[in-house]
């Protein structure tokens, strides 16, 4: 039968370094790890839903006159890019980097999460002027509760940059904040899994069917 | 400290390896698109297979998920959350596929 | 009803309030729907008078408002469900008396039993049975795994928060505006906004979508809790019944509530955003939004039903005087049932249309889960079997259940065969079967535990007179209600329906509002059994902790229990660690060592939390947008401010556990052992004397 661990925390973890952060966090990534589970059922029923509204234009524009796979492109390395700038925070707080390496790595990752957002909105833009609005067909719909949930899942992580870049700032290492650095690391790397599921199922799967 | 920096070198080289890989599937992935279009079945079946492959070098590379340990929770929750997804998606998918091929109201 | 939004106050005005239908146009129909308004603004009135008058609201507010003891959440969770049980059973009753006043069309009006019938699904199911189960989990799990609190205590009082303001909302819509007339499951395009443009169906849309935020935190919660922090010694097959039970309904949960939270927000964007998920027009699917609802209401009603099984084993081990027969099928079958309750969704919706080998699926996957059921039927008759039984009130709605569970159980596999169901879909027989489930299997359930645990959580005995009373109302006025309703749902007569016309049905009709009368009996007598409880408080009394000869670590300290539970945490050697160490007679050892404990500190962000989202729904209900979007903001700024916040726990001295437990452990050396046959004579003080003969 399986027993709790006493070692550090599986996975993304703040090494022997930082025990006590480290032991005080373990339960607590364990329970973010259960919420994101829990979030990426809301993202698996929006997946369905669009799946089964795929053809449901009701004679609207379609995905092949909505989609522009440029841009998705540079979304997709923006996304990526930031899901190693935020793993390189992590390592800096594990291997006791100087404070400012962290704070560096969390601006390199909120200017990329922000310019991923500002490049999906110029693409909703783009769409809604050729009509491609949500009220227009049930396929849009779907598409709309589906990629803005993501996008607004990324706003949350900016914002949650921001608090705990301040955070840091004031309050300096505390096992508390370290832990939170670990669960914002997770949070921003499963956006970028769900970011892998938009672009195939969303996306190519959207010209390929639609 | 010497240890701790080739041990830092190593994580920070398992990130660069994964960030590596990620970004040559995703150019494999558009390139396909490029060149061959998004039409058929066959190139989706590719796209896919390689979406799948992206997300198992980001869960490796980025997120640390493998099989070393033996108390893998979190491997064992992802299994399981898995697991009910299929179940979700893949049942929605195929009831209302069934019911939209019985109302006629798309052909599959 | 105005639906023009433009104003201040959104489309909020003086027809919104039930007054102004009385005036107009005085009939049953407004007298009904004045007095249930009526009845909240006296009960508000004279709750917050008897606080003013009595001076409570410092202590309210320092004890219970801003505590994150978990077991103060926990009693603040019951007291909430039971509130809104009350007014779940008073519509039941209005209901029955409606279909009795019949053949015809009673006295009710169309729309007025349709919002009947929809607040007390919704009640029944989120504000009484989720608050109910998980009111007694968090009272029960840290001191049945041996932990000092839960895993996130301050997420746990923003979960009851959360639930009581989403309860609210259903109290707010008697008296300003109405409810959804949906039913409980809010099918569009019924509920969309071109069938259905007032406030009724947003009210239902926000309850939902709050409480379901509080009840998945709730899971998560307990999914850790039972997962990191159990005692050490304590493996997972050590851990009692109910905490398995726990574990899986907390899975249940984790995995279940967004499929709830993704149909409700999608018929909200269909709603105030004119999207077309479910609508008729443009591509909308309304099917999607049944099969997203069932993959969510399936799984839900063993999340309710399966902790309401961990009480009656616990219960009916402690009873037997013996050990838990079968734990390990028990252990299986519970996880079964959690695992195959994600696949069998369908069989709620067999008439939609699809084909018939899907139907068969579905229906045989359903009829698998009467296997784990029955195997834990068979566990527990074999616990009582030989064993030493006393019929205590929680043993008497043990066995109530035992029998009436099974009724209702085989109904549901007549239920899962589709050809069957084609022929008695949306009939009384499934409002039968349902009620025939959740009555003997939930609510029988949560009163056991409520009567078991009782003393633990407030130090002395439940009356037994008045127990057994409402046993008995509660079970005569069950089978009167419900079991009639078999037979006219046999013969045809359909669901939700305030008129009826075939004279047949009407018999039946009268025998089932006087069993709703009787349950109404039963809900007073509860009341009564508190009361007279609290009355004869001093010749009840159980301070040493142990009143049943129980099993389980929650019996080894002190009642009511003091704020760190354990003065020491316990070390687990057996399943029954608390029966076994009482074999071995070192049940009550004398540390040799104290320790500083570590409680979380009191705190405001659930109550602010529950506030603001209160405001928040109202808002969004009456599109009041500039409070809507001010609300969030400051939701949002609440919850940041909060993460500045350094000091999240206050530390008990050694030297204070040390005193506590001293005179506690000295209380223990001076009373005098019961045995079995005296439990509920005033010379229990909650020692007992084990009566290991009867253990085989």
């Amino acid at each position: 039968m399986k027993r709790a661990p006493t070692h550090s925390y599986p996975g993304l973890n703040l090494g022997r370094r930082h025990a006590s952060a480290d032991k005080a966090s373990e339960v607590v990534t364990f329970g973010f790890w259960v919420f994101l589970m829990s979030d990426l059922v809301y993202f698996g029923l929006m997946f369905a839903i669009y799946i089964t509204m795929i053809d449901a234009q009701a004679g609207g524009p379609g995905p092949h006159e909505l989609f522009d796979l440029k841009s998705i492109f540079a979304q997709t390395l923006i996304l990526l890019t930031s899901s190693l700038t935020v793993g390189l925070a992590m390592l800096a707080l594990k291997y006791n980097l100087p404070r400012w390496r962290i704070v560096f790595w969390f601006f390199v990752t909120l200017v990329l999460g922000l310019s991923f957002l500002v490049l999906e909105i110029r693409d909703f833009m783009s769409m809604a002027a050729k009509g491609g609005i949500p009220q227009r067909s049930g396929f849009l719909s779907a598409f709309y509760g589906l990629v803005p949930l993501h996008g607004l899942h990324v706003t949350a992580g900016c914002i949650w940059l921001i608090v705990l870049g301040i955070q840091l700032r004031i309050f300096g290492l505390t096992d508390l904040l370290m832990s939170r650095v670990v669960r914002l690391a997770l949070f921003w790397h499963f956006l970028d899994l769900i970011w892998i599921g938009i672009i195939t199922i969303v996306y190519f799967g959207g010209l390929t069917y639609g | 400290m010497d240890k701790r920096s080739e041990m830092h070198r190593r994580e920070r080289r398992r990130y660069v390896i994964g960030y590596g890989g990620s970004l040559l599937l995703t150019f494999a992935v558009f390139g396909i698109a490029y060149r061959y279009g998004i039409e058929t079945k066959g190139v989706y079946l590719a796209i896919s297979l390689l979406g799948l492959a992206q997300l198992i070098v980001q869960l490796v590379y980025f997120l640390h998920i493998d099989r070393r340990r033996s108390s893998r929770e979190d491997l064992d929750l992802i299994l399981f959350s898995t697991m009910v997804l299929l179940i979700i998606i893949l049942g929605t998918v195929w009831i209302m596929g069934n019911l939209a091929v019985r109302m006629h109201t798309f052909p599959m | 009803m105005t639906t023009n939004g433009s104003g201040f106050f959104g489309r909020l005005n003086w027809d919104a309030f039930p007054i102004t239908g009385l005036i107009q146009n005085p009939n049953t129909n407004e007298i009904v729907a004045n007095t249930a308004a009526a009845i909240v603004i006296v009960g508000v009135i004279v709750v917050v008078g008897s606080l003013t008058w009595f001076r409570l609201w410092g202590l309210l507010w320092r004890d219970w408002l801003t505590s994150a003891d978990h077991k103060k959440i926990g009693i603040m969770y019951i007291v909430f469900a039971i509130v809104m049980l009350a007014r779940g059973v008073l519509e039941g009753v209005v209901m029955r008396a409606q279909q009795a006043a019949g053949p015809g069309d009673g006295f009710l009006e169309a729309e007025h039993f349709a919002e009947l019938f929809s607040t007390h699904g919704t009640i029944m199911i989120f504000f009484v049975a989720v608050p109910f189960v998980f009111g007694l989990a968090n009272f029960l799990i840290p001191l049945m795994i041996g932990a000092r609190d839960v895993a996130f205590p301050v997420m746990n009082q923003i979960s009851l928060g959360l639930t009581v303001s989403a309860g609210m909302m259903l109290m707010v819509s008697l008296v300003v505006g109405e409810f959804s007339t949906g039913g409980w499951t809010a099918y569009p395009p019924y509920t969309g906004a071109a069938f259905n443009p007032g406030v009724g169906p947003d009210y239902w849309i926000w309850a939902i979508v709050v409480s379901g935020v509080g009840t998945t935190l709730t899971g998560i919660n307990f999914a850790v809790t039972i997962y990191k922090l159990r005692a050490p010694g304590m493996k997972f097959m050590r851990l009692p019944m109910y905490c398995w039970t726990i574990i899986c309904s907390s899975i249940l949960i984790v995995f279940a509530m967004p499929p709830l939270g993704v149909a409700a927000l999608m018929l909200a964007a269909d709603r105030y955003l004119d999207f077309h998920f479910f609508t008729n027009d443009l591509g909308g699917n309304m099917m999607n939004y049944a099969n997203m609802f069932w993959l969510f209401g399936h799984p839900e009603v063993y999340l309710l039903v399966l902790p309401a099984y961990g009480i009656y084993s616990e219960v009916f081990a402690t009873f037997s005087a013996k050990r838990l027969y079968g734990y390990n099928s028990l252990v299986i079958a519970t996880m079964s049932i959690a695992v195959l309750s994600f696949t069998v969704w369908l069989h709620h919706f067999f008439t939609m249309g699809q084909s018939a080998l899907i139907n068969a699926v579905f229906g045989i996957a359903t009829m698998l889960i009467a296997i784990p059921t029955g195997v834990k039927v068979y566990d527990w008759m074999a616990t009582l079997f030989r064993g030493r039984i006393r019929f205590s009130v929680p043993m008497l709605y043990g066995l109530s259940f035992l029998m009436l569970f099974v009724i209702g159980g085989l109904s549901g596999v007549i239920l899962a065969n589709p050809t069957v169901d084609y022929q008695v879909h949306n009939t009384l027989f499934l409002v039968a079967h349902f009620h025939n489930v959740l009555l003997p299997g939930v609510l029988f359930g949560l009163l056991a535990g409520y009567n078991y645990w009782f003393p633990k959580a407030f130090g002395f005995r439940l009356n037994e007179f008045w127990g057994r009373v409402s046993v008995a109302l509660w079970t005569g006025g069950f089978m009167l209600t419900f079991l009639p309703l078999y037979f006219v749902g046999l013969m045809g007569m359909p669901r939700r329906s305030f008129s009826w016309e075939d004279p047949s049905f009407h018999p039946y009709m009268i025998v089932a509002v006087v069993g709703a009368l009787i349950i109404l009996a039963a809900l007073l007598s509860v009341v009564v059994q508190l009361w007279v409880s609290i009355r004869d408080r001093e010749k009840a009394r159980v301070p040493v902790g142990d009143p049943w000869d129980a099993h389980t670590l929650e019996w080894s300290i002190p009642a009511p229990p003091p704020s760190y539970n354990f003065a020491i945490i316990p070390h687990v050697t057996d399943r029954d660690n608390f029966a076994a160490a009482k074999e071995r007679g070192n049940a009550y050892p004398s540390p040799d060592a104290y320790e500083d404990i570590s409680v979380p500190l009191n705190t405001g962000i659930g109550f602010s939390l529950c506030v603001l989202s209160g405001v928040w729904m109202f808002a969004l209900v009456w599109w009041i947008w500039w409070l809507a979007a001010l609300v969030t903001i400051f939701m949002l700024a609440t919850f940041i401010a909060w993460t500045f916040k350094a000091e999240t726990e206050r530390v008990i001295p050694a030297e204070e556990v040390r005193k506590q437990h001293e005179a506690w452990l000295d209380l223990v050396h001076s009373s005098t052992p019961v045995d079995r046959d005296h439990e509920t004579a005033p010379e229990n003080r909650g020692l007992a004397r084990p009566d290991l003969e009867a253990v085989t």
